[in-house]
Parts: structure tokens; C-alpha cells; sequence
């Protein structure tokens, strides 16, 4: 691994059970995870994955448990609450606001950083005109990095799948947040735009020092870009640790990742 | 090759946010605003004014309105009506009680009456969607126009239950009630309409017509960006029906002088700017121009060629103009439900073009 | 409380259940469209009202005697859900509910229109010989309550306990249920959109001609009758809109509170109440519990 900045813990998940009627998603589960940091959460489908991140989000709220973001712990919050604490999220099933171009879409991840009220929106000149004018300079950076100028005037529910996770991705990133959820950004892409992907995580963690917590299945990259891995399984905490740790414990062998076959 | 932008590059972010980046159609918006202020009175007869242009100005207000609402906040209403009708009934108050205030604060007075009124109506929406919203709606459109009805104080206990304008002056130009001068009442409308739909374009492009956008489009994601969703439809809701509130109070006291709450303001007034909006465009400030155009212009073109021009009776003309405004309600939602806002910008693609195919 | 004033009450009340029959006839049309195609069909009211046109305009136009009226009239309404599938749901196939929802209010201007045109407009007496008048049994004992309204709500029972066997035990009620779940998933598992649209539409139209005679009967048929449909919906917000027994109940609450406050309530406010208790009690309820006394739950996932 290389020389990195990993700090103190920035998010730590105690004993949180989550159940929609009996069904019961999310049971025990404890973990945290260090300032600039990429951590990894593996498991089979319908193991709680996208639950756990809705937890931290304050989508779900859990049953049991608690939740400490930077220092602050809550049992639940509301949903806009992460957001202003610094905490972005990418979505499974693409969540881009389909109607608005990919400047659009960013633009809005820059919704908290804009005050200006409705009187002068309504005129647009001054404080308005000013606001608008220095956000969209922001959200241009980040077209830059993600390399999508191409595209920025173009309603995104137009757009190939890859570039609309893409697009999701940089306006997760407008929010400018110290903690970013990204629920399978790679489902779904060729090999060439998995290695784009990564190469951006990589970046956004090395460039901005964010602090990424990650979902995936393609192993191989999971074992290369996280520092530590979460394993979960049917709701239950498997394995808790280094991805070598982790790529060897039995129990996750059995549950998820299985043996590499004998070709006869 | 008439609308192509060759040449027409933008050095900084602020050319390129601005209202009409293309030159074409900036020349085209100042053409209209000329003909608007500085030819039609002149041109076009108090029929003319009178019985098209200012319903279609004052119904193009009251799309913008629901357009706010409906198609950039995704928030379904059918309680437009009575938003107009509390306008209406603000303004006559008003006009009654303080007349000294001066016609256009009265005018702007009754929106923001209205606007407190949409946005309490406009409470269930946080926790209601989709079509159960609509169900609130009706609710507020049902109670309001019931309340106007029974209510005396609100029709200063007239015997008919109506409300007349009584005359009031802008710069000693008479501009409501019977006596009221047709090109003024005209200069007054066209004016608030101009400045009504900028100032609407303006808010849909900024952040907070984002934040309307973002909760149409995905009010769970919006949400987890930080987009309140408590602010985002309470003001789509006090937007909405401040301007509704005021296309209702111009309705009353500049087009019709005088109204009575169960036809001026009932729910099929509800329907018809909601089906103006959707054959217009919904998202659109454009589109609101459009609709409003159409569905004004519609029953007054089928009179013209049923009952003048082929005689028929005015019963079945009525009848008839039901049924094509319900075809064309269906038709549109077929073929472009993105309305006449869609086609033109389609439209507007291909002349980059013409005269090539592709 | 004395005696007269509680068989007021009890007399209020059945009345109110039995009005509340009457609602639930329509909502059991939309309910019936909703479950199968997902569509909220707002020309129900209008289509109830068009069946009943038709009826009596076949009594009268053309003379025929009721049993053959009726045939007829279930013929056009098939006639007119394959009319309304080929031209407009094929068109619409995999849109926004909104965009289908603002579709059928279109429809519903069409309809009024034609049948305007068709029958005309005036008022129109329809009697079939349904038993009108008060019913003695009760009448003696001091309360008051309409033969038709029991006959009504008999019918109704009926068409319930008939309808909730169709959806639970018949193969093309679980189809109806597939598509309404899913236009797309129930294409390709092969099941026929189009035929399932126009038996469940037809099927819409023969309830909606339950209910066009009913209210007929009672009131008269005019174009008021449209306007139930705008009542429908207080009713199904209660009653959920995918449940048949929702829709009954649902109903028969909204009967029960908008006669008890138009009597109890109304001489307090000057009267009408009934123009907008309904919705009010509506709003209320979604408050409280968004999805309605029946409705499933909805969970959202992101």
C-alpha cells in the first residue's frame, strides 16, 4: 500500500439493527470508518449493502443503534442532515434528475453552497448573478476532472449508462463532502470504464482527501483500491478487516467469494 | 443555415447563462416585446384586445403559475381555480376598502394573499404525492369557491352573491370596471406579463428552479443532497400562487368587471390551465405562452367556423368544442407529451439545419 | 338524547351508508381499471353517465324494451373499451401515470361531448321498475331509508363478492393483477395488454352502468352524475385504490360523514357542506395514513 493520510475515525456505526415489519435487513452491525480512508462493503445480494448506506444517509431509520458522524452521535437524522454535515452519496439504480441537463444535475449538488434568496433570484443581477456565476466556475472544475464538457448541455436521461454514472459521481462531488457513499459505481461497465472509475476514486481520495466508503462486486477491485473491508451477509457482519484478511477468512469464502474451480 | 450559431462563441460563463445565449433568438424576443407594446394597440381593434389578447395575457399568467407548480415542482394541482378566485376576491376587497392604494400594489397585494393561501393548502404536499395531492387540491378548490359563496363579508353581502370592480385610475387612465379605456387595460396586462415571465424564467434557472426540478424529477435523491423538500414545494406552492392570485385579480377586475365565484372560478377553470400547461409544455415558461394562446384562441376559431361560418347551433358547438378539446388533450399526450414547447424547440433543431435534412 | 332524536340519528345514518353504496358503485370502476392497468381513469363518472344516456335513450329512442336496452347498452360499453384501448392506450403504453391520468380526463371530455350529442342534454327520467319509495318495514318503527338505496346496495354486495372472486381465483385476474404491477414484465411473460385492457375497461364500463342506473333512478340522469366521480375520489383515498373491499367501505364512510356533517354540522355554517366535506375528511386521512385505510404501503428503496 502506498503512503497515505489515513487519520482518526470520521464515521463509527454501533449495534445497528434495522427491520421493515419482520424482515429483518440489517442486525448488529459495527464498523468505522478513518478519515481518508477507502472502505470496501462486500457481500451477496440482499445482504443489507445499500441498507447500511441508507442508515448513514438518514434514509432508513434503524430500530437499534447509533450513529457518531465527526464527532456528533445520533440515533437517526433526516435526510438532508448528512448532507449538510459533509456526507454525498452515489445511488445503485442511477438517482440523476432526469429532466435537467449534466450541468444541471451538478449544479444542484452545489445547492448547499448557494443562499442567495428568491427576490434577487428573481432578477438575477448582483448577489444572484454573482453566486450563480462563481458555483458554476466549481461545478466546471469538476466537469474538468471527470472529463465530461463534452456532454454538459445534455439532459442525462439521454445519456449511455456509464457517463450517467458519470455525471452522478460529479454531483455527489459538488457538495464538496468529507464522506462519500458510493453504491456500486461500477455495476454495469466494460473493463475500460471500470479502470476510469477507479482511476477517479483513486483521485478524488488522493486530490481532495475525501473519505470513501464503496460498495462493490467486482472483487478485483475491491482488493486494490480499499484499505479496509466490510463484509456482510444475509443483514449479519461477516469479516471485518484488511482485504488480504478478509479475501482468506473461510467465512466469507463459503458465503460469497468461493474457491477458484479445478478445470478437468 | 438561418439559425445557425457559427461564429457566435461565448468567452465566459456569464454569456453562456444568459437568457437567450443564441442571437437569433434574442433579435426574436425583442421583436415580440416591440410588436407587443408598440404595434398591436395600435393595429388590432377593441375586439381584438379586448376579447383574445387579454385572456390569453392573463391566462398565460396563470399557466406560468401552474406551470411553477405542476411543471417544474411536479406538484399536481387542480385547485386553480379557487387560487384565482382568491385573488379575484383580495383585489375587490381591496379595491372596495383602500382604494387609494393604487390599482398595481392592490394587484401585487392580492398574489401575496394568495401566496400565504397556496402555500397552507400547500402543507399536505410534504407528506402527500402524486395523485392524493390532487385529491388536496380539490380539497382547497372545493372549500374555497364554497366558502366565497356563503360567506358575506367576502362579497360584501351583495344580494347576488357577485363582485363588481369599481373603477380604478393608473396615471388618471380608467382600467377597470365599465368605463375603462381598452387600450390601457391592455399596456397594464402585457406589462405585468412581461415582467412576470422574466422574473419566472429567472427563478426556473437558478437554484431554486433547480431545487423545483431536482424534487420532480427524484425528490428522494434530491433530498439526500441536501434540497429541502419542505422549502423546495412550499415555495413552488407560494411562487405558484402568487402569481395564479394575480391572474385571477386581473381576471375579475380588468377582463370580466364582474364575477360570481361558482362559474368564474370553478373547477373547470382548474382544468382548462392545467390542460393549457399540458399542451403547452409542462417545464416551460414558453410553453405557458403557447397553451395559454391555444386554448384561448381554440373556442373562439371553432364559434367562428361552426356557428358563423356553418351555421350550426350554439349548443352543439359548445358540445363540439368539448370534444375537441378532449381529442387534442389525448392527442398531444400521444404524440408529444411534452407539448407545443417540445415541438418548437424540435422545430427550432431543425432550422439549424434547413436546408439541410441532417 | 330522546328517542326521536336517535332514530334521527340511526335514520341519518343508514342513509348516509346507503349513499355511501351508491359512491362505492363508482369507485369500484376505478378501482377495477387501477388494479389492472395502473391508469387512475378519471372519465369513470362520465362513463357511468354515458352508459346510462345510452340506456335510457335506447328505452326511449328507439323503443326497446328494458332487458334488451340493457344488452344493448353492455354492448356499447364493450364497443367503447375496444374503441378506447385501440386509440388511446396503445398509444400510451409505459407512461407516466400522470400523463395516462391526464389522458383519461380528455377522455372524459369526449365522452361528455358525444353524449351530449347523442342523446342530448336535458334531464332524462329512467325507470326500470326498481322499487322506489320508503321501505315500510323500517318506515313503521320511525325511520326512513329508500327501497332503491337497499336495492343498490344489494347489487353492490353482489358485484363485489362477484369482482373479489374474479381477481383471487380466475387466471385472468391474476393476469389483470400482473399488469397493473408491471406493463412491461407482463409483456414479456406474454400476456396479452391489449386483450386484458379491453375486458377490464369493458368490464369498468358494465359496473359503471350499474351505477349510472342506480343514480339515475334516484335522481334523474343528468350531468351531475359526472361530477361523482369527483367524489370517488375522497372515497378511494380512504378505501385505498387497489382494494374492491376498500372502495365499499371507503365509501360507505364518506356516506356516513358528509350526511352527518351536513345535518349535524351544516345549520352552524349555512348548509352545502356536502360540497367539500368529503374532501376535507379525505385530506385529513391522508395525513395520517397516506396510502389509506387498504392501500399497501409504499416503501421506497433508492
Amino acid at each position: 500500500m502506498n503512503e497515505r493520510d489515513i487519520g482518526a475515525e470520521i464515521l463509527k456505526v454501533e449495534n445497528i439493527s434495522l427491520s421493515f415489519g419482520v424482515m429483518k435487513v440489517l442486525d448488529n452491525i459495527s464498523f468505522d470508518i478513518r478519515q481518508g480512508e477507502i472502505r470496501s462493503i462486500i457481500g451477496p445480494n440482499g445482504a443489507g449493502k445499500s441498507s447500511m448506506l441508507n442508515v448513514i444517509n438518514g434514509f432508513y431509520h434503524p430500530q437499534q443503534g447509533s450513529i457518531t458522524f465527526k464527532g456528533e452521535t445520533r440515533k437517526q437524522m433526516a435526510p438532508h442532515v448528512a448532507a449538510t454535515h459533509g456526507i454525498a452519496r452515489t445511488f445503485q439504480n442511477i438517482a440523476l434528475f432526469k429532466g435537467m441537463s449534466t450541468l444541471d444535475n451538478i449544479m444542484t449538488g452545489r445547492n448547499l453552497k448557494m443562499k442567495t434568496n428568491l427576490f434577487w433570484q428573481a432578477l438575477h443581477i448582483g448577489p444572484a448573478r454573482a453566486e450563480e456565476l462563481e458555483n458554476r466556475e466549481a461545478a466546471e472544475r469538476i466537469i474538468d476532472f471527470l472529463g465530461i464538457q463534452a456532454i454538459r448541455k445534455k439532459p442525462v436521461g439521454k445519456l449511455p449508462y456509464g457517463l450517467q454514472k458519470r455525471v452522478e459521481l460529479g454531483r455527489a462531488l459538488a457538495a464538496e463532502p468529507e464522506l462519500l457513499l458510493l453504491d456500486e459505481p461500477m455495476a454495469g461497465m466494460n473493463s475500460e470504464e471500470k479502470e476510469d472509475m477507479c482511476r477517479f476514486v483513486l483521485d478524488v481520495n488522493a486530490e481532495f482527501g475525501t473519505t470513501i466508503a464503496l460498495i462493490e462486486h467486482d472483487m478485483g477491485v475491491v482488493m486494490d483500491l480499499s484499505d479496509r473491508v466490510l463484509v456482510l451477509d444475509y443483514g449479519k457482519q461477516l469479516a471485518d478487516g484488511e482485504p488480504d484478511e478478509v479475501r482468506n477468512n473461510q467465512a466469507v469464502i463459503d458465503a460469497y467469494l468461493g474457491v477458484p474451480h479445478e478445470h478437468a | 443555415m438561418i439559425y445557425r450559431e457559427t461564429g457566435q462563441f461565448k468567452a465566459n460563463y456569464q454569456d453562456d447563462q444568459a437568457l437567450f445565449p443564441i442571437d437569433q433568438d434574442r433579435y426574436v424576443i425583442f421583436g415580440i416585446l416591440f410588436i407587443t407594446f408598440a404595434v398591436v394597440p395600435y393595429l388590432l381593434n377593441q375586439y381584438w384586445l379586448n376579447a383574445i389578447l387579454l385572456p390569453f395575457l392573463i391566462y398565460s399568467l396563470a399557466a406560468l403559475g401552474l406551470n411553477i407548480l405542476t411543471g417544474y415542482c411536479g406538484q399536481l394541482s387542480l385547485g386553480t381555480g379557487a387560487f384565482m378566485a382568491v385573488g379575484a376576491f383580495s383585489v375587490y376587497k381591496l379595491m372596495v376598502a383602500f382604494p387609494e392604494l393604487g390599482f398595481i400594489p392592490m394587484v401585487l397585494l392580492s398574489g401575496l394573499i394568495t401566496a400565504a393561501v397556496g402555500t397552507l393548502f400547500g402543507l399536505p404536499s410534504l407528506r402527500i404525492k402524486g395523485f392524493y395531492l390532487a385529491v388536496a387540491t380539490l380539497a382547497a378548490q372545493f372549500f374555497l369557491i364554497w366558502l366565497f359563496n356563503k360567506v358575506g363579508w367576502f362579497f360584501n353581502y351583495s344580494a347576488s352573491g357577485m363582485i363588481n370592480a369599481p373603477p380604478m385610475t393608473i396615471f388618471g387612465v380608467i382600467v377597470t370596471g365599465p368605463e375603462a379605456n381598452g387600450v390601457a387595460k391592455y399596456y397594464l396586462v402585457a406589462a405585468f406579463v412581461a415582467v412576470f415571465a422574466l422574473a419566472a424564467k429567472n427563478i426556473a434557472r437558478g437554484r431554486i428552479g433547480r431545487n423545483w426540478m431536482a424534487i420532480r424529477d427524484m425528490d428522494i435523491a434530491a433530498e439526500l443532497i441536501g434540497v429541502r423538500p419542505l422549502i423546495a414545494k412550499l415555495s413552488a406552492f407560494a411562487v405558484s400562487s402568487f402569481y395564479i392570485g394575480m391572474a385571477g385579480a386581473l381576471y375579475f377586475a380588468v377582463w370580466l368587471g364582474s364575477a360570481e365565484p361558482t362559474e368564474a372560478f370553478d373547477i373547470n377553470q382548474s382544468f382548462l390551465v392545467l390542460f393549457m400547461i399540458i399542451i403547452g409544455g409542462l417545464g416551460s415558461v414558453l410553453g405557458s405562452f403557447l397553451g395559454a394562446a391555444f386554448l384561448v384562441i381554440l373556442p373562439i376559431m371553432l364559434k367562428n367556423i361552426l356557428v358563423d361560418g356553418f351555421g350550426t347551433d350554439s349548443a352543439l358547438s359548445a358540445h363540439i368544442e368539448i370534444i375537441t378539446v378532449g381529442v387534442l388533450i389525448i392527442g398531444f399526450l400521444i404524440v408529444e407529451p411534452h407539448g407545443l414547447a417540445r415541438l418548437w424547440r424540435i422545430a427550432k433543431e431543425k432550422m439549424r439545419l434547413w436546408p439541410f435534412p441532417y | 338524547m330522546n328517542m326521536l332524536d336517535f332514530l334521527f340519528f340511526v335514520e341519518v345514518t343508514l342513509s348516509g351508508l346507503m349513499a355511501g353504496v351508491m359512491y362505492s358503485l363508482v369507485a369500484l370502476g376505478f378501482v377495477l381499471i387501477f388494479k389492472a392497468s395502473g391508469i387512475f381513469n378519471f372519465a369513470q363518472g362520465v362513463m357511468a353517465l354515458f352508459a346510462a344516456l345510452t340506456l335510457v335513450g335506447l328505452m326511449e329512442k328507439f323503443g326497446f324494451p328494458i332487458w334488451l336496452a340493457i344488452i344493448g347498452t353492455i354492448a356499447v360499453m364493450i364497443a367503447l373499451a375496444w374503441l378506447i384501448e385501440r386509440v388511446m392506450l396503445r398509444q400510451l403504453v409505459n407512461q407516466e401515470p400522470i400523463i395516462l391520468f391526464m389522458a383519461t380526463i380528455g377522455l372524459a371530455y369526449v365522452l361528455e361531448g358525444m353524449g351530449d350529442i347523442l342523446w342530448g342534454s336535458d334531464v332524462k327520467l329512467l325507470d326500470l321498475g326498481i322499487p322506489q319509495g320508503a321501505w315500510e318495514w323500517l318506515y313503521i318503527r320511525g325511520i326512513y331509508i329508500e327501497k332503491l338505496e337497499m336495492f343498490a346496495a344489494g347489487t353492490a354486495a353482489i358485484m363485489v363478492a362477484f369482482l373479489a372472486v374474479f381477481f383471487q381465483k380466475t387466471r385472468i385476474g391474476r393476469a389483470l393483477r400482473a399488469v397493473a404491477d408491471d406493463h412491461q414484465a407482463a409483456l414479456s411473460v406474454g400476456i396479452s395488454l391489449h386483450t386484458i385492457w379491453v375486458i377490464v375497461w369493458s368490464v369498468a364500463g358494465i359496473v359503471a352502468l350499474v351505477a349510472g342506473i342506480m343514480w339515475g333512478s334516484k335522481s334523474g340522469v343528468q350531468f351531475s352524475l359526472s361530477l361523482i366521480a369527483l367524489k370517488a375520489l375522497p372515497v378511494l383515498i380512504l378505501g385505498g385504490f387497489t382494494s374492491v373491499p376498500g372502495a365499499i367501505i371507503g365509501g360507505m364512510i364518506i356516506g356516513v360523514g358528509e350526511k352527518l356533517a351536513e345535518v349535524y354540522l351544516g345549520p352552524f355554517v349555512g348548509g352545502a357542506i356536502e360540497n367539500w366535506f368529503a374532501y376535507m375528511l379525505a385530506l385529513a386521512f391522508l395525513l395520517f395514513r397516506p396510502q389509506g385505510l387498504f392501500g399497501e404501503k409504499i416503501i421506497e428503496r433508492v
